[in-house]
């Protein structure tokens, strides 16, 4: 019984960070109606910004450890915006009228220039990620050990997804993020200015990239420049399992995979952990293409 | 006289590729086993030209075809303890490859038939997912070297064997084109809705384009196993099907002779780098996009066109 509450826990903290990764992925392919490739390399890139400056802010800061954790995540959501932004205008803007396979490959290149960039200004090897959230036990019993940086990442998430809730349904800004995925033209005719919504977007999704590295990092403190590639896979596949371009759907489906693949690595075998994923994506593309709440589209001759 | 062309082009590269077989001892290891990758490249990347450019199913899983035909014709040749440059290798060798297209192409069919349903971006991704299941099941496998990989395969491909086989691909591909089943898979690309309201059986042809790209996938895994002689489920990971990708897109989509030529510089290029290791996949990346950024029409023979880095695209407005 205690094992089973532990893989819950463990899953439910995987799945709502896989959950704010698959909100960037939905959130623009529901604008933009493409795979945001690089979106896993944000993500790396965000949790490389806390490594290096945690140490700084800490001793900034001083004493307060929960202060400078916030501090810390702010400034990598600030740096991932700043870099979705700059990919958004020199990547993916020129291509926009362009066939969708340009756009992908392009952004696999995107995803591919961070790697390996990455690997060459941070170094190939695995880093230690800094504690910036204080690490100790809120439950420990015969064999349930609830972490507080499982907490953490549990509530965090959940307060960044009631926010991004707020700004999608309740400002201005949002209603006119949904208006554009709407319609392009029609959006832009009621006076919408398409390319700050396209750029409010990407500052989103990145940011909550970042957030979910910094959060990430501190439950797996391993960290190097390939980190991003199978997070972002999986958040992916989050988001087509819950019904790509649904936030609602984005954040059940990061929850369903991670309570999955928990499942998986505690009762099966940790190898086919990585396997799994994909053959959920594989099973629900075949049976249910939109996704648990997508909406069916069909298809215009 | 005209349809006879392209079976002498055929006798003349078979020819021509024995010959070169001779003078092999003679050319530097290094460049040697660079010539055997561009084949092998030629040849994985004109198979998935017939997934991805004739009949426009975008495949990011090649690389798991290609593992599923390495490891097959690995198993064979192992079991039958073949010694290279012994009379029995030369059959048993082409049965392996053989064997390693067939299971390959079993593969193939597996993920064609998901790919009826889906297209673009999903079709994409599904088939990455399919590609990565091959790679993590091999790695589970424990009489195939789970994730230590398989070792001990003979060295049996050599040059001829390598262009033989592209000649014998490009023959097939050329002909494939230029017959019905072509015009087919064109029409399918284009316009799917118009292709099957023509009464082309659009689940066929890309089912069939799934299987013809995957049996030469295997095969191309085939003879990269018994070149390099180790094999682990890490050199099939979906970086290498991004690789492929890449040759294709680069040559054009559907460009026969153009996927040959991309295959081969993309070959070179990073073997070019190599004196400045460390920024040469920084550079193969930041190339990728600006080519992607520069060109102009959707397939090669489409202009570059420089401007396009500051013109506004017309969605714009």
């Amino acid at each position: 019984m205690n094992q089973l509450l532990q893989q819950i826990i463990n899953g439910i903290s995987l799945g709502s960070i896989y959950a704010l990764i698959a909100l960037g992925y939905t959130m623009i392919y529901g604008i933009l109606r493409f795979i945001n490739f690089a979106h896993g390399d944000v993500f790396m890139i965000g949790a490389f910004v806390g490594f290096y400056s945690a140490p700084h802010i800490s001793k900034l800061v001083g004493g307060s450890i929960i202060f400078s954790g916030i501090l810390v995540m702010l400034l990598a959501m600030l740096i991932c915006s700043l870099l979705g932004v700059t990919i958004e205008k020199f990547a993916y803007k020129p291509l926009r009228s362009r066939p969708k396979l340009t756009v992908l490959i392009t952004a696999i290149g995107v995803s591919l220039f961070l790697e390996y960039g990455g690997q060459l200004i941070f170094g190939p090897d695995p880093k230690l990620f800094p504690t910036i959230v204080p690490s100790m036990a809120v439950v420990d019993t015969q064999n349930l050990v609830i972490g507080s940086n499982s907490i953490v990442a549990i509530v965090t998430a959940a307060i960044l997804m009631l926010i991004l809730r707020f700004i999608v349904f309740n400002t201005k800004m949002g209603a006119a993020m949904r208006a554009v995925s709407y319609n392009h033209q029609a959006a832009a005719l009621m006076g919408i200015n398409i390319n700050s919504i396209i750029s409010f977007t990407f500052v989103l999704g990145s940011s909550l990239a970042a957030a979910a590295a910094i959060l990430y990092s501190s439950v797996y403190p391993s960290i190097n420049p390939l980190m991003g590639i199978f997070p972002g896979l999986k958040a992916f596949i989050a988001a087509v399992l819950g019904g790509i371009g649904n936030i609602y759907g984005a954040a059940l489906g990061g929850l369903i995979i991670g309570l999955t693949e928990t499942f998986v690595t505690g009762y099966l075998s940790p190898t086919y952990r990585d396997a799994i994923s994909f053959g959920i994506l594989i099973l629900i593309l075949l049976f249910k293409p939109s996704g648990i709440m997508g909406k069916f589209e069909a298809e215009k001759v | 006289m005209k349809c006879h062309l392209p079976k002498l082009y055929l006798l003349l590269s078979l020819i021509l590729c024995g010959i070169i077989l001779i003078f092999e001892k003679n050319i530097s290891p290094y460049y040697y086993q660079v010539i055997v990758y561009i084949g092998i490249n030629i040849i994985l990347a004109s198979s998935l030209n017939i997934i991805n450019g004739f009949a426009g199913q975008f495949s990011l899983g090649h690389a798991g075809f290609m593992a599923a035909g390495a490891y097959t014709s690995a198993v064979i040749t192992s079991s039958m303890h073949i010694s290279p440059g012994s009379l029995a290798s030369y059959p048993a060798f082409l049965f392996s490859l053989i064997c390693a297209g067939i299971i390959a192409s079993l593969f193939g069919l597996m993920v064609g038939i998901p790919s009826l349903r889906l297209k673009g971006d999903y079709l994409a991704i599904t088939t990455l997912g399919f590609g990565e299941i091959i790679r993590v099941i091999i790695q589970n496998l424990d009489f195939l070297g789970a994730a230590r990989g398989f070792t001990g395969i003979a060295k049996l491909s050599d040059f001829f064997w390598v262009f033989g086989i592209i000649s014998i691909l490009i023959f097939l591909v050329y002909n494939l084109i230029n017959s019905t089943y072509g015009k087919g898979f064109l029409a399918v690309r284009d316009d799917e809705i118009a292709a099957s309201a023509v009464g082309i059986d659009v689940t066929r042809y890309k089912v069939i384009a799934f299987v013809f790209g995957a049996f030469f996938a295997g095969i191309a895994g085939g003879l990269y196993a018994h070149f390099v002689t180790y094999i682990n489920p890490s050199q099939f990971g979906f970086l290498r099907s991004f690789e492929i990708v890449v040759m294709v897109v680069v040559g054009g989509m559907g460009n026969i002779i153009g996927v040959i030529i991309s295959a081969a510089i993309l070959t070179i290029l990073p073997e070019a780098l190599r004196s400045i290791a460390q920024y040469r996949m920084v550079i193969y990346a930041l190339l990728l996009v600006i080519i992607m950024l520069l060109r102009e029409g959707e397939f090669l023979g489409g202009r570059f066109n420089i401007k396009r880095l500051w013109k506004k695209s017309p969605a714009e407005t």
